[in-house]
């Protein structure tokens, strides 16, 4: 399939389903990691300022784990998420789709250097560009990705009508069909929806708004309301 | 059965479990729970219920996934046992990378090093004039201080420096060696021009008395971290060049599992290298007789480590 869909198989038989994440919400995600980096180095420069070469020293120290493990750091310990992926909803995972651990955290994130190179991060957005899964060179040396973190869906409203029972001989792929239609009734326009129903005047001999409150009407049948 | 009966018969029991995972108060047996709902999800999708509910379930079968298979150390001391016996077997099992790597960073230090000792322009050919007057003023016996031009109060500083530039570089040489070698050959070959270059061009000018207490302590600790940092690189290298029976992918997985077991002992040694260029090679108070019998005790230290710890059948280890 042409999509970005990763799925896994589990010891138990279940396939798990996860959205890779592509270059550019990771790049974002990226400046907004850098930002909050130079952030903190600008603060800890104006206080360490006072303390003279001592300072500087500490400074520096304090540049070196910025640059190498602020990203292993927030993977591991703020479940996958540096502040910038946790902005665009994205978590770093082992390619099972497990948490990731310490030591593919901190391969991914020492090999960002060869993903840098030869500037910009080319190598890195090329092999993600190529990759199926989004992998820059880190993630396929570590065996790990960044994916979508779904939101939690909530079971949404079905709509306000009386169900009907539906036509016979409807074929499965035609009921999930009118209940998706139901479903996202709160989510699509109404004139969407009425053009989406009109579709099916042929089939239903009803059009305009008496035919998308019928195939409501069917969708939460189907779904089994009474 | 309907799937709004499905989900009320359930919807409960996977409440439960998001509360469970979210705050982990209450009671809930998760293995059973996790089996449980991986048959609901099962039976979701085989009943084609709509993509709202089987999305939902998968995500929770997701979430509780995370907590059934968290990767967990079970033995405690692991790091202990690295250190004394896991390191120097990781480095003994790499042991042609970790030669290859020495002959890359060695030789070219030969060269350069005999070359400028015996021609006093060939270290034009690697640096400006204005690098060469600055770190042989840092090495001039007149100085007080030694190093990098430094007052006495600035050990930490220095400390810093060496932390950022020294470690740096090391994660680069590795770094690299995922371009199928080739950044680590570079990064080992420069700096052993580089290196080879200072000591021929110092050595010529006779500041001897000075350049060879100063590096010898470090040296023993940064030198060889560098080359294990260039040995692990080469050993990503090779996996992609040579992959052997399994596919490149595989291969590069397996290599860096390798390969890191190096990287964590060379950035303990880096930070040990940093502490020991910043606060005792610098020292001017110490003689250069003590400077010299303990630079020499450090090199026989980390040999005889790397030679002798951790063998035998009893630090087969984890």
């Amino acid at each position: 399939m042409l999509d970005t869909a990763y799925s896994i198989e589990t010891p138990e038989g279940i396939d798990l389903k996860a959205q890779a994440a592509g270059p550019v919400p990771r790049i974002l995600a990226y400046a907004v990691d850098v930002f909050y980096r130079s952030l903190i180095l600008l603060a800890l420069g104006i206080a360490l300022a006072f303390a003279d070469r001592a300072g500087m020293g500490i400074w520096l120290l304090c540049s070196f784990l910025l640059e190498w493990f602020y990203p292993v750091f927030f993977e591991v310990v703020r479940n996958g998420q540096t502040p910038g992926k946790k902005a665009f909803g994205l978590i770093v995972v082992n390619d099972n789709l497990t948490p990731v651990s310490w030591g593919a955290s901190l391969l991914r994130n020492l090999l960002r250097f060869a993903d840098f190179l030869p500037f910009g991060y080319a190598a890195g957005t090329l092999s993600m560009v190529l990759n199926k899964n989004f992998q820059r060179l880190g993630d396929m040396a570590a065996g790990t990705l960044v994916v979508y973190r779904q939101a939690g869906g909530q079971r949404p409203e079905l709509p306000k009508v009386a169900p009907l029972a539906p036509p016979r001989g409807l074929q499965l792929q035609d009921q999930l069909a009118v209940i998706s239609l139901a479903e996202r009734h709160g989510e699509l326009s109404e004139a969407r929806q009425r053009e989406l129903a009109g579709l099916l005047e042929p089939v239903t001999g009803k059009s305009g708004e008496t035919g998308l409150q019928y195939l409501r009407a069917v969708g939460c049948w189907l779904l089994g309301s009474r | 059965m309907k799937q709004n009966d499905f989900e009320n018969k359930y919807g409960e029991s996977w409440q439960q479990l998001e509360q469970w995972l979210k705050h982990g108060d209450t009671d809930l047996d998760l293995p059973a729970a996790y089996r449980s709902l991986c048959q609901q999800l099962a039976v979701a999708v085989e009943r084609q219920y709509t993509n709202r509910l089987v999305d939902r379930l998968n995500q929770l079968v997701m979430a509780a996934h995370h907590r059934v298979y968290q990767q967990q150390t079970l033995r405690k001391n692991t790091w202990l046992w690295y250190l004394s016996a896991g390191f120097p077997r990781a480095i003994r099992e790499q042991a042609r990378y970790v030669w290859l790597a020495t002959a890359l960073f060695v030789l070219p230090a030969l060269v350069l090093g005999l070359g400028s000792y015996w021609n006093d322009a060939l270290i034009y050919a690697v640096m400006t004039p204005e690098q060469v007057m600055q770190f042989e003023s840092m090495y001039d016996p007149a100085n007080r201080v030694l190093g990098r031009e430094r007052g006495s109060d600035s050990d930490l500083m220095m400390f810093g420096f060496y932390i950022k530039n020294n470690i740096g570089i090391a994660f680069r040489t590795f770094a690299g060696g995922i371009l199928f070698g080739l950044g680590s050959i570079f990064f080992l070959v420069f700096n052993g021009v580089y290196l080879g270059a200072v000591f021929g061009q110092i050595t010529r000018v006779g500041f001897v008395s000075t350049f060879y207490p100063f590096v010898i302590g470090h040296g023993a600790f940064e030198l060889t971290a560098i080359v294990f940092a260039g040995a692990a690189g080469l050993r990503l290298g090779q996996s992609l060049i040579d992959p052997g029976r399994h596919r490149r992918l595989v291969a590069l997985r397996l290599a860096s599992v390798e390969a890191m077991k190096i990287m964590y002992g060379t950035f303990a040694m880096l930070v040990i290298a940093a502490f020991l260029e910043a606060f005792w090679s610098s020292s001017t108070q110490l003689g250069i007789g003590i400077k010299l019998g303990v630079g020499a005790a450090l090199w026989l230290l980390v040999i005889t480590y790397f030679a002798l710890a951790g063998r035998g059948e009893a630090n087969r280890g984890p």
